[in-house]
């Protein structure tokens, strides 16, 4: 068993959750995520690591309730625990690849949406801690969503954007890329896209008018989370890839996105999934 | 004379009540019936049998106890040989093992060997409880054992026997692999076997974590290096599914037969207790004709799906037991052969609305003796279907081979081992599917228990 030693509510669907997994901590890696399930009746569920403490053998999960298990997931409260929190999986953010020297020449931009802002917050702070101080924006409808905003600010310059102009930017991130990039004329070589599939796919496609290359993180469906399965295979560039052992990141400008919305929408109307079944995230659309 | 007494039938579930539950198909012998089947036994004096079986269990001789009464010397002899009887009783090829090669079969039905195998295996279950858990004295050496499926499970209970310390890492919640995961509860039921052979694992002092995924929580280097074991045994199975590589292949509704599976039997999703959902669909096309094919299209005619087996070559060829084709033609499941898939076919949603198809004719016998299929000309027709399930075999998981240093791996991505499981790298051993690609229960046991004799031969020279 799995003990979460602090919970706190972001937003009405959004919580941050503590959990005592010391393997998990001591092995994670930015853009990494653990399968967890909730009791002996649950689903596995994939969840990106926001953050890892290998001293404390922590991890820290954000979740939105948008369906009935992540509904079952935020319902849990300090003190509870997981039956199951294995991990970590997928490949870690190419970025660790890089060599010091590398990294400090690097310009990267963070497109953050929505509950996509805390799988970000990992990678930005491990940069920060090598000495580069990444630009970040993040978007949501209002600024009552926010998450993650006072954290990220530690780490990086953060810019924000909302659709109904509550705070910062008023508009999508796709403008606000706009307007760093074109606008104020502001250089990277590099972006880094997590949020809603929707946000994603546009904000690559921005990506790319700039001609920057971009790495998103899919969140796809899972069984195992260890490649036995097959129900996270995503084409991209034309190939068939699965999510759980050749990613969670792909190339944005490869994925199709399309599809991916498709086959994440796949059990939605499955009467298992008794939980209000229809409302899309607009945050980015 | 003994052989003109006809085999002993074995009861079974009706097949029509059968394929709407998950409920295990055939009952199994009783003692009555057990020591009639057995009495059947010629005794040979040169058993064709044995050498037929894989890990050379001492069958006359096994079977001569069962006839004689002796239930407990039955389980102690097959012990010598197999840890697993009560699973391969009902797992094994056994009409192209030990039943195959019985001197009976050549003029009549052969000694059910398998169904005996299984009840010596359920009657030494049922009366564990009786026998005092037996610790052996520990030698001070530790072994970690990757993966709880027959290799591991079998590796980690000879070295236990032998006085290790012994650590099943398991990637999975549930233990047991592929018996868990993989083959179906009507066929292997999870909590009256699977569960109570891990137990007797744990029984001997063998440690079981899950949630575990060497080569990602953990890498073998960790467990030699900073975790304190002396050897490692990697079982991890073959997990990997394969797909064709035809056009729509990730529409909604296609599954691999491992996803399929793992849904209905690690996760329970034909329960409605379980949060876990799964798709039959109303007619649902399974594609291949092996073991896994039989249990993904009985499992998708439970959930109430019209279910069809598709596979390219003719019923001869097929690579399934014969009693999972015969089970699942007696339940309803309809067989078309000699057919091949070319393209799935979309609805406007994204969904599977049919199966672009064509027929297959058999050429001359290939290499391999099998006679090759190849497409008949202008043969293309439609199937009707809104689920497709691709059982085409499975290969090695590539996770341990990309983590661990000095690991070789051949070019179909298994774990290269001699026929101990020594690998290149000094104090890792291999067994099971990782080393042979998919394969049988019974091999994987007998795999992983030669390794665990390499492994005490390398460790008491240590």
């Amino acid at each position: 068993m799995f003990e979460i030693v602090s919970k706190r509510v972001l937003s009405p669907a959004i919580t941050e959750m503590k959990v005592h997994a010391p393997r998990v901590a001591a092995s994670a890696k930015p853009g990494q995520f653990v399968i967890v399930r909730v009791d002996e009746e649950g689903e596995r569920i994939p969840l990106t690591i926001c953050d890892y403490d290998p001293e404390a053998g922590t991890v820290t999960i954000v979740t939105q309730t948008v369906g009935y298990s992540s509904g079952k997931i935020n319902a849990l409260e300090k003190g509870d625990s997981f039956a199951d929190f294995a991990g970590p999986l997928g490949r870690p953010s190419d970025l660790l690849d890089l060599t010091e020297e590398e990294l400090k020449k690097r310009r990267v931009l963070f497109v953050a949406g929505g509950v996509g802002t805390a799988p970000v917050y990992p990678q930005a702070k491990w940069l920060h801690e090598h000495g580069v101080t990444p630009d970040v924006i993040i978007g949501a409808k209002t600024n009552d969503l926010f998450t993650y905003v006072e954290e990220m600010k530690k780490v990086a310059n953060v810019h924000l954007a909302t659709d109904d102009g509550s705070e910062g930017f008023h508009g999508m991130v796709t403008g606000l890329m706009e307007q760093l990039i074109e606008k104020e004329g502001r250089e990277f070589d590099s972006c880094v896209i997590i949020g809603p599939m929707i946000m994603m796919k546009f904000a690559a496609r921005q990506a790319a008018r700039y001609g920057l290359p971009t790495m998103v993180s899919l969140n796809a469906l899972m069984v195992d989370g260890t490649g036995m399965c097959g129900a996270c295979r995503v084409s991209v560039g034309g190939e068939t890839k699965f999510t759980c052992v050749d990613g969670p990141e792909f190339d944005g400008a490869l994925v199709d996105f399309d599809e991916a919305m498709r086959r994440q929408n796949m059990y939605r109307n499955h009467p298992k999934n008794h939980h209000e079944p229809d409302k899309e995230c607009k945050c980015n659309g | 004379m003994a052989n003109r007494i006809p085999r002993v039938p074995v009861r079974e579930q009706d097949p029509k009540v059968r394929a709407t539950n998950f409920e295990e198909v055939c009952y199994g012998y009783d003692g009555d019936e057990a020591v009639a089947e057995a009495g059947r036994c010629l005794n040979c004096r040169n058993p064709r049998c044995v050498g037929a079986c894989p890990v050379h269990v001492s069958i006359p001789e096994f079977i001569a106890k069962v006839a004689g009464g002796d239930f407990a010397g039955a389980a102690a002899t097959i012990a010598r040989d197999s840890s697993l009887p009560s699973v391969c009783g009902r797992v094994c090829p056994q009409e192209s093992q030990c039943e195959g090669s019985c001197v009976l079969g050549i003029k009549q039905e052969p000694v059910a060997i398998g169904k005996l195998e299984r009840f010596v295996g359920d009657w030494a279950i049922a009366h564990a409880g009786e026998a005092p858990a037996e610790k052996p004295a520990r030698n001070g050496k530790r072994v970690a054992v990757v993966g709880s499926g027959p290799a591991g499970l079998a590796c980690a209970s000879d070295l236990a026997k032998a006085g290790y310390e012994v650590k099943i890492f398991e990637a999975l919640h549930k233990v047991g692999g592929v018996l868990v995961y993989g083959i179906p509860e009507f066929r292997l039921p999870k909590e009256a076997i699977v569960a109570k052979e891990v137990e007797a694992v744990k029984r001997l002092g063998v440690e079981i974590e899950t949630d575990v995924v060497i080569g990602r929580t953990m890498t073998v280097d960790d467990l030699l290096d900073h975790e304190g074991y002396d050897a490692v045994f990697v079982g991890s199975g073959a997990g990997l599914p394969r797909f064709m590589g035809i056009e729509g292949e990730n529409l909604n509704g296609v599954f691999s037969a491992n996803e399929f599976l793992t849904r209905a039997n690690l996760m329970h999703a034909f329960d409605d207790k379980s949060d876990t959902p799964i798709i039959a669909g109303r007619k649902a096309v399974v594609v291949g004709g092996g073991n896994v094919a039989m249990d993904a299209v009985r499992t998708a005619k439970r959930l109430g799906a019209e279910a069809v087996i598709m596979y390219r070559r003719s019923e001869a060829e097929l690579p399934a037991r014969v009693e999972e084709v015969h089970h699942a033609k007696e339940e309803g499941v309809e067989f078309r052969m000699l057919t091949n898939p070319v393209r799935i076919l979309a609805d406007e949603a994204g969904w599977v609305k049919g199966l672009e198809c064509v027929e297959m004719e058999l050429g001359e016998p290939d290499e391999s003796g099998r006679r090759s299929p190849r497409v008949k000309e202008g043969s293309e027709f439609t199937v009707d279907c809104d689920v497709v399930i691709m059982a085409l075999g499975t290969s090695p998981n590539p996770l341990i081979k990309s983590t661990t240093k000095g690991l070789d791996t051949n070019r179909r991505g298994c774990i290269v081992a001699d026929e101990t499981g020594r690998t290149s790298r000094e104090g890792v051993f291999a067994g099971g599917d990782a080393v042979t690609g998919a394969a049988t229960v019974i091999l994987a046991m007998g795999a992983g228990r030669k390794a665990a004799r390499a492994i005490d031969e390398y460790l008491s020279a240590k």
